[in-house]
């Protein structure tokens, strides 16, 4: 189980978190110009990394926030939390 | 039957016996005793049959790696399957028995399986059982292969989880885990000192040893009791860490209160669930000694050695009064030793290794014992017990010996379960022959045996260190002894060696495995059943690992092992779930008037999570027959239905419309304060994802009105687009769902009552029309009312704080009574709104349903974007074959047609058109109504179906607009 550090809460069980998947994605607009393509790929392609994910949680029994996630799927680990909206962190160097 | 108690020693108490009783026989032992100890003091011999082969099988082990004593313990609801006798504490009355033994373990009639064993080998019920299909043998096999017959009743006792965090946790409390817990409590550190025993101690229960000038028993209890008075650290015993998870989060099982199979004694629970997240972990699990695997290795009287050397030490049990040793390693001598020292006599050491260190073999021959070096066992006799074995020399000439007790080492297993699960790297240690921990993968480190390291003061300094100990560790007497093995992985001799006693895997099995390609350990595992036994291979896994690299020809390394799994030792589900079951394991949420809908006779039902009145029966009335009544009354005279559970949520700002606009697929920007709109919100896919009415109650201030299921999914939808889509709208939503209690009176008397009841504001039609929304009073109670309709007829949805909902029935029932008011339950209100063709999110539409689908295609007229717009035209969603909303109409019959039924035009040969997605009897028609959604069901009107599954099968039916008609074609409400 996870320890998660919720950027407002601090660290958290994993039971009080929800995964909302990968993070960084946009939403292709405006809606009239885009292809069946582009729409597909924005609902469907996610990409699968060995390596650092950068997906976004929700704190869904706590502050009730989204954010951020940077999280090794070989080890779990957790590089770095960080809020909606803001850029992904350099991580060179853990990649 | 021989008396094995010795006279003296042991950490029994002999002023205290007990009686308990073994396959229905009466034995004693003493407080302190094990089942597995006080048996084998009583000179039992068989205690259990092997799971395959049903061969009579005796105590290989004395501690969790037992894998041949499987018990059941207790009778009734506390009966327990599956234990190991040699963990089972003995208390008076214990009654016990062997699992997988019919009729008893000394008489078995599955024995049967051992004469045909020729017969019986790996994979043997993957080839055989195959066709036609497993499923016909599946009950005779698992019958006969039951280990056990766990109780049918319900558990009658208590189970708790518990959270806990601590700076360390030391798992095991031998003499390198009290040290590092001992030293990590001297630091003021928050300690959580684990021990799977009683006792703290691990091996110096047992095992000679002197540190700090004391016995190695007494230093473990005084550190045990040291740590557990530090204010910060808690020291559990009967405690075993079962499992090692992410972030270093680890689960131990915690047996509380009463033997297993005895009456929970008081107010604690049985046994209690730890989940623990620990800064650092110290692995202080010790190791398991493995097996030799030899002809008949499996027969009763076949001991580890260092079980023959605890037996004595700890219990004053001797495992029998002539011993062989058999050895590869130097820490079976010991047992040789233990032997003698308490009475027993050793007919000979047998060791493997043509030239074991001198000083091993010149302890014992000072003590008159024949050593044979380089030699093995190739044969046991005896039935059911041992009585002999057959040694083959250094020179191949076989000798029979008798012997009663033979004492086995094949070297030792670092318990690196845990670290395993940890995530941590195995590396294969040549010179020991064993696996130990590598690279760890989390804040853990193992030590002591559990690292591979066997020397004491080694052990206690590791363990001191990590504990963080500072300046000098406790100190052992005796400077630690070189150990040597020289591996002997199976002694080639013809017969059943057994690798996996539990699952009954031989060493043949294996090399069948090897012949048919299942060399991965991986496949080995699965085709051979090796390590899938309740043991997991404890004893097992590393020799036959061992086997399939000397059979393929790899090293030991490069064949790697399985991987191991929590739990460690097996877990009980009362323990998993905890309090989690019966009214607790999914609590049910109760509406506000619960109690006065009890006192109104309401027949409960679970709906969305909620207990909700499903009808109200008056007395002798049925089910059914109480809904028709219910809707009935609405559309005569009055009903009053609870629909507090209907999700409302707050959304506030600014901003507010313009998010509506871009979450609804309809308009909500235009929606006039004061008054209600419905609404469809649909997902990025473009399915319609939920439905509701909605009201604005100011510029800047809607009221979002979501199905019951809808609430708290709809809630934290809205957050997730704010949040993480559209930060920069200024918008605030609060689900205010059980703030509120919403009662609903409906049918045409419903402004009577309502006017009865007292109301401080105009409500007639002009004044209060159809999709309107007021803040009033309500027979003085504060409220708010909705002009909506789900039933057809003239509805007043009136909401009051949730603390005031009694107050409100009570005033509406009062005012209601001389109009002919009835409460009104969920099915009379589906029924209702049936028979107006209203459509009921998720049961007429599933999670491919547009808004085309439901007749909603008015919403691709928006000219902007809203969640799920762009995919409303993708080809699929456009296709004019796709099931669409409608209704259906019997024409053969007035019974109803089952919900569910597959329906398809009678001139097409096979496959579905559609199905009916609800159904029931309407009482103002006196016939059946029903919705389905039908392939291009909107242009096929006045077409007659067939129903082609179900109850209905060959009925006809005739596709409809939703929703029933008068007999002039005027819809229901006029
Ligand atoms: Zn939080």
């Amino acid at each position: 189980m996870l320890l998660i550090p919720c950027p407002w809460c601090g660290p958290r069980d994993e039971i009080e978190f929800r995964c909302g998947g990968q993070s960084h994605i946009q939403r292709p607009e405006p809606f009239d110009a885009v292809s069946d393509e582009a729409w597909a790929d924005y609902l469907f392609t996610r990409i699968n990394p060995k390596g650092v994910s950068y997906e976004r949680w929700l704190h869904v029994f706590g502050c009730r926030q989204w954010f951020n996630v940077a999280r090794d799927t070989r080890t779990h680990e957790i590089h770095a939390v960080y809020r909606m909206g803001e850029p992904k962190p350099d991580l060179r160097g853990v990649e | 039957m021989s008396g094995r108690r010795l006279p003296g020693g042991g950490r029994i108490d002999r002023n205290r016996p007990l009686n308990f009783t073994f396959e229905g026989r009466p034995y004693r032992g003493y407080v302190g005793d094990t089942l597995a100890s006080a048996l084998l003091a009583a000179g039992v011999r068989v205690v259990g049959r092997s799971f395959k082969y049903h061969r009579p099988r005796g105590l290989l082990a004395a501690g969790v790696e037992e894998a041949n004593a499987l018990v059941q313990v207790g009778e009734g609801a506390r009966a327990e399957v599956n234990l190991r006798a040699t963990e089972v504490e003995l208390h008076e009355g214990l009654t016990a028995r062997a699992v997988n033994c019919w009729p008893s373990a000394r008489f078995d009639v599955g024995a049967v399986n051992n004469l045909f064993g020729r017969l019986l080998p790996a994979g043997f019920y993957y080839k055989t059982f195959m066709w036609p299909d497993w499923r016909w043998f599946e009950p005779v096999i698992r019958r006969a292969a039951g280990l056990g017959r766990p109780s049918i009743l319900p558990d009658p006792d208590r189970y708790e989880t518990r959270h806990a965090h601590c700076d360390l946790l030391v798992v095991g409390s031998g003499p390198a885990g009290l040290a590092a817990a001992l030293a990590a409590s001297r630091r003021g550190e928050r300690v959580m000192l684990v021990e799977q025993d009683p006792l703290p101690g691990g091996s110096l229960l047992w095992r000679p040893a002197q540190i700090d000038g004391r016995s190695g028993s007494d230093w473990a209890e005084r550190a045990a009791a040291e740590i557990a008075a530090a204010p910060d650290a808690l020291v559990l015993t009967r405690t075993t860490a079962i499992g090692y998870f992410d972030h270093n989060a680890l689960a131990l099982l915690e047996r509380v209160a009463g033997a297993a199979g005895s009456p929970g004694p008081d107010h604690r629970p049985r046994q209690r669930l730890w989940s623990v997240r620990a800064r650092r972990v110290v692995l202080a699990a010790g190791a398991l000694e493995r097996p030799l695997v030899f002809p008949g290795n499996d027969r009763p009287g076949v001991m580890l050695a260092s079980a023959v050397s605890e037996y004595a030490a700890r219990w004053a049990a001797r495992a029998g009064d002539e011993a062989v040793v058999f050895t590869n390693n130097d820490s079976a001598y010991a047992a040789a030793h233990a032997l003698l020292d308490t009475g027993g006599r050793v007919a000979a050491v047998v060791d493997s290794r043509p030239a074991p260190p001198a000083r091993r073999t010149a302890s014992l021959q000072a003590r008159g014992v024949r050593t044979l070096l380089g030699a093995s066992i190739v044969a046991t006799h005896g039935r059911p017990a041992l009585t002999g074995v057959t040694i083959r020399d250094a020179e191949g000439h076989d000798h029979r010996v008798a012997a009663d007790v033979l004492a086995m080492s094949g070297g030792w297993n670092p318990t690196v379960h845990l670290f395993s699960q940890s995530g941590g790297a195995l590396v294969w240690d040549g010179e020991q022959a064993l696996f130990r921990p590598g690279r760890s993968a989390q804040a853990e480190v193992s030590v002591g045996a559990a690292a591979g390291e066997f020397g004491l003061s080694t052990a206690i300094e590791q363990g001191w260190r990590a504990g963080g100990g500072e300046g000098a560790p406790p100190l052992a007497d005796a400077a630690d002894e070189r150990w040597t093995i020289g591996p002997l992985w199976r002694v080639p001799a013809r017969g059943k060696a057994f690798v996996d006693f539990q699952n009954d895997v031989t060493a043949d099995d294996i090399a069948l495995s090897a012949r048919e390609n299942f060399v991965s350990v991986e496949h080995l595992k699965r085709y051979t059943t090796l390590g899938m036994a309740a043991d997991q291979g404890k004893t097992s896994n590393v020799n036959a690992l061992a086997i399939m690299a000397e059979l393929t020809g790899r090293p030991i390394a490069d064949v790697g092992t399985t991987r191991f799994r929590p739990p460690f030792t097996p877990a009980t589900f009362g323990a998993i779930g905890g309090r989690a079951r019966g009214e607790l394991f999914q609590p049910l949420r109760r509406l506000p008037a619960h109690d006065r809908h009890v006192q109104a006779g309401a027949a409960f039902e679970e709906y969305g999570g909620w207990l909700r009145p499903a009808h109200y029966p008056g007395a002798g009335e049925s089910a059914h027959a109480a809904e028709q009544r219910e809707a009935l009354a609405v559309r005569r005279a009055v009903g009053l239905f609870d629909g507090s559970p209907l999700g409302k949520i707050d959304v506030v700002g600014a901003d507010a419309a313009e998010f509506l606009d871009r979450i609804y697929a309809n308009t909500l920007s235009t929606l006039k304060v004061g008054r209600a709109r419905y609404g469809l919100m649909l997902n990025e896919q473009g399915a319609v994802i939920d439905d509701g009415v909605t009201v604005r109650l100011a510029a800047d201030h809607f009221l979002v009105g979501t199905t019951g299921g809808g609430a708290d999914r709809i809630a934290a939808w809205l957050e997730e687009w704010l949040q993480c889509e559209w930060p920069d709208l200024d918008v605030l939503v609060a689900p205010v769902t059980t703030a509120w209690a919403v009662l609903t009176l409906s049918g045409p008397k419903a402004r009577d009552v309502l006017d009865a009841a007292g109301v401080d504001m105009a409500i007639g039609e002009e004044d209060f029309p159809h999709m309107t929304f007021r803040e009033c009073r309500v027979a003085g109670v504060p409220a708010r009312i909705s002009r909506v309709s789900f039933t057809g007829e003239v509805s007043f949805e009136v909401s009051v704080a949730a603390d005031r909902a009694c107050e409100l029935w009570d005033r509406l029932r009062l005012a209601g009574a001389p109009f002919g008011l009835a409460p009104v339950g969920i099915e009379a209100w589906m029924l209702l709104r049936m028979e107006m063709g209203y459509l009921h999110l998720g049961a007429d539409t599933d999670g491919a349903t547009t808004p085309d689908d439901i007749g909603w295609g008015r919403v691709l007229k928006r000219r902007r974007d809203f969640v799920g717009r762009r995919s409303l035209t993708r080809p699929e969603l456009l296709r004019k074959d796709r099931l669409q909303f409608v209704g259906v109409e019997a024409v053969d019959s007035t019974v109803p047609v089952p919900v569910g039924s597959h329906l398809r035009s009678p001139g097409l040969p096979s496959g579905s058109e559609g199905y009916v997605t609800s159904s029931g009897l309407s009482p103002t028609l006196g016939r059946g109504v029903a919705l389905a959604m039908v392939r291009a069901g909107r242009s096929r009107y006045g077409e007659e179906l067939l129903v082609i599954t179900g109850e209905g099968r060959g009925r006809r039916v005739r596709v409809t607009v939703p929703g029933v008609r008068g007999p002039g074609g005027e819809p229901l409400d006029g």
